[in-house]
């Protein structure tokens, strides 16, 4: 079906991106609007370096500033690397086990669009009377105290979009569970599926106190609710809790994919399997359950007590273990292999010492007693970015690399790529390394601007041509896959000619049921086993060739999740009070979702199938080798 | 789906085997049912006798636990086969819950 929307037109292209509920349209759609995020964040870090560019800089107001800082927290974390790594999740994952597509597709094309509008309605906030300016964690007392509705589109906003995330983590959870090919032991997964697996429980765990606390948060600014106020017997620690319980495996969840993707990138590049696979399996595991027992290292300056921050202080320094476990198996997956310096195995080497910088620095903060003096300044704001940018985005630009060519069919150019990975890793560490020593001569977070006489002049100038130089790779990025789009060179089923794992082993894109027939599995890296057995076809198959039973593309998904964002604009201004349009909007945005939930359980959507003959045509068709 | 449904005929063996664990289950469930019935006496015998809350409370969550565990496993068949990842995932939520409730417990409202 999806195949022949291919040759229509633009409108007919249109439609079959909103009903869609094939796995890789949704990681399409994930990219994009992530990515789309990813610019908007981008843009407003840029406008954080420009105001912090010199002393005294009136270039944007201090309310500004404030709110222009939360955006960029909020929209990088919540609506870009998550939602980029998610595409990536989609795309990959389900190819990597062998299925046709996730266990529950319509409940994925749900996922990305809750995201979607939720994010679209976060930044409306922009155009609607500020956004909210209360940072990305939101700690209570300033969110109850700050004024307008910027707060509300945080609080709105973040639920839709988690309801979002939540759904697609059960969806990956359910689907690696279930749906692995014949042979495809939990102990042959690629290690980009485990990661997978970990990031999607950690979401399971982790969003309801998200939810929670956003719930509280609702009901304290909207309805006059306590929970959070101190002056009417609440506790405003009660967020803080609530925020980092969610937040610390937060970053784990973002973490996690991206060790996923350069564990594939070194044993690909190195043209070696995965030095220690058992224990780096076991590490992510280790590192998922440590996740939850350390978030209180966020809070050390809260006063929670010496014995808890104790505890906390030595859960913190376990998780290096894991953590080391991995660094030191990726580096001896590249000793003695036929290394091949592509563009995302560039990224993945520079990722290590940047990465263990960061989290050198994380171990550092977590001794609570040097905690106090680097809480709260630039020194925090160096060690996180170097965890997220040197880990998490280096890994979404070396998958972007790496699996542009499975997912659009064509390759990335290389030397175009090699010139974005030398300005952002440069800018990168110019940007931020710097900031270490900003921390550590007194420069506070968050605060929109200095004086000349405390001797951060020239440290602050440094660091925001870094961030010009990572502008300019981006754009350069950007540049690439508009010429790669143009020139539009298919490639075939294994394009970087070592490709490991069963999703090498199918055409670049695959086709919309990804496998004629079900492959079966004799081992880690099933594709690499077939290959040097000779194999031609790539894979063993587990089952003859018969009809296939695929899903029907559906429109509701949109409409439920359109339903939601419409009555979130009624909730937000019902409690002005004076005005008459705000509860007809939110009765009927609720009305549009339950309607579309009842349209949806009423209605028997069973399918459809693809004949024997229209699979062997396509077969023939020279489709099997990428080329149209 | 259909071409992946079997009709599958038993054969008396097998027969024989399913009734047999069928009984054996049945047992199990009665067995679980009863000892649910003697604890919670045991709990309701505990307010009654008017013991200390500080002796009450902690025997009485105790109990509760035991009674979830025998529930899960007996009558929400935990105890079948293929129910390990469910048993994971329960016992990890669990385990987050716990921890969480444990520091709110004792660094917040303590």
């Amino acid at each position: 079906m999806s195949s022949i929307a291919q040759k229509q037109g633009f409108g007919a292209m249109i439609w079959d991106y909103l009903t869609t509920v094939d796995h890789k349209k949704i990681a399409h759609l994930y990219l994009t609007s992530g990515g789309l995020f990813f610019l908007i964040g981008g843009i407003e870090a840029m406008l954080i370096r420009i105001q912090l560019m010199k002393a005294g800089n009136d270039f944007l107001s201090a309310g500004t500033y404030n709110e222009v800082l939360t955006m960029h927290g909020t929209t990088m974390i919540f609506l870009a690397a998550m939602p980029i790594l998610l595409a990536f999740m989609n795309a990959v994952m389900p190819l990597q086990i062998g299925a046709r597509d996730v266990a529950f597709p319509f409940l994925n094309s749900l996922g990305f669009w809750l995201f979607f509008f939720g994010g679209i309605f976060l930044n409306l906030s922009w155009f609607m009377g500020g956004a909210p300016d209360a940072g990305w964690t939101n700690y209570a007392s300033l969110a109850l105290a700050s004024e307008g509705h910027g707060i509300d589109f945080y609080t709105l906003g973040l639920t839709i979009s988690g309801f979002g995330t939540l759904i697609s983590g059960i969806n990956f959870l359910v689907t690696i569970i279930n749906m692995r090919a014949p042979g495809m032991t939990y102990m042959r997964m690629p290690l980009f599926t485990w990661t997978t697996f970990v990031a999607s429980a950690l979401i399971l765990l982790a969003f309801p106190p998200l939810t929670i606390g956003l719930f509280f948060m609702v009901f304290d600014r909207m309805f006059g609710a306590n929970f959070f106020d101190v002056a009417n017997g609440g506790n405003t620690i009660i967020w803080e809790h609530l925020f980092w319980i969610f937040g610390h495996p937060e970053v784990y969840i973002l973490i996690l994919p991206a060790f996923g993707i350069f564990s594939e990138i070194f044993a690909i590049f190195s043209r070696k399997r995965l030095f220690g696979y058992t224990a780096l399996v076991f590490a992510t595991i280790l590192i998922g359950f440590y996740g939850f027992m350390v978030w209180a290292h966020h809070m050390f300056t809260v006063g929670l007590g010496a014995t808890a921050n104790a505890v906390f202080a030595l859960a913190t320094m376990i998780i290096a273990v894991p953590t080391g476990v991995k660094i030191f198996n990726w580096l001896l997956t590249i000793w003695g292999g036929s290394i091949k310096f592509t563009t995302p195995m560039i990224y993945a080497i520079a990722f290590i010492p940047s990465f263990v910088a960061g989290g050198v620095t994380g171990v550092m903060q977590a001794i609570a007693p040097l905690d106090y003096q680097l809480h709260d300044s630039y020194f925090i704001v160096a060690h996180f970015h170097y965890v997220i940018v040197g880990g998490v985005v280096l890994a979404i630009f070396a998958a972007t690399h790496l699996y542009w060519p499975k997912m659009f069919g064509t390759m990335l150019s290389e030397k175009l790529g090699k010139i974005t990975f030398w300005f952002f890793f440069i800018g990168f560490h110019l940007t931020f390394f710097i900031q270490h020593f900003l921390g550590l001569m007194g420069m506070p977070r968050r605060v929109y601007t200095f004086g000349a006489d405390q001797g951060w002049d020239l440290f602050n100038a440094i660091s925001s041509v870094g961030a010009l130089f990572m502008a300019i790779g981006v754009i350069v990025l950007l540049i690439n896959v508009v010429i790669t789009t143009v020139k539009n060179e298919r490639v075939g089923n294994d394009p970087w000619e070592d490709g490991r794992t069963l999703e090498w082993a199918i055409p670049s894109p695959p086709p919309f049921y990804n496998f004629a027939q079900t492959p079966l599995v004799r081992g880690l890296d099933t594709y690499w086993i077939e290959k040097m057995e000779g194999n031609k076809e790539g894979m063993l198959y587990a089952e003859p060739l018969e009809e296939i039973h695929m899903p029907n593309g559906s429109i509701i998904p949109v409409i439920m999740s359109f339903g939601l964002f419409v009555a979130s604009f009624g909730a937000l201004y019902f409690l002005d009070g004076d005005k008459s349009w705000p509860l007809p909007v939110l009765i009927l945005g609720l009305l549009i979702t339950f309607g579309s939930m009842l349209l949806r359980s009423l209605k028997d959507d069973l399918g459809f199938h693809i004949s024997k003959e229209e699979l062997i045509e396509d077969a023939k068709g020279g489709k099997m080798d990428g080329s149209k | 789906m259909a071409h992946d449904t079997h009709t599958h005929v038993r054969s008396q063996a097998e027969y024989e085997y399913v009734r047999r664990q069928r009984a054996k289950e049945m047992r199990n469930q009665l067995t679980s049912f009863a000892m649910m019935i003697f604890l919670t006496l045991i709990a309701f015998t505990t307010v009654a006798a008017d013991f200390s809350p500080y002796l009450i409370t902690p025997i009485i969550l105790l109990l509760a636990a035991v009674q979830v565990v025998l529930q899960l496993y007996h009558f929400m068949h935990m105890s079948n086969k293929g129910h390990g990842m469910v048993a994971f995932f329960m016992f990890s939520g669990m385990f987050v819950a716990f921890i969480t409730i444990l520091a709110l417990v004792t660094i917040v409202w303590w």
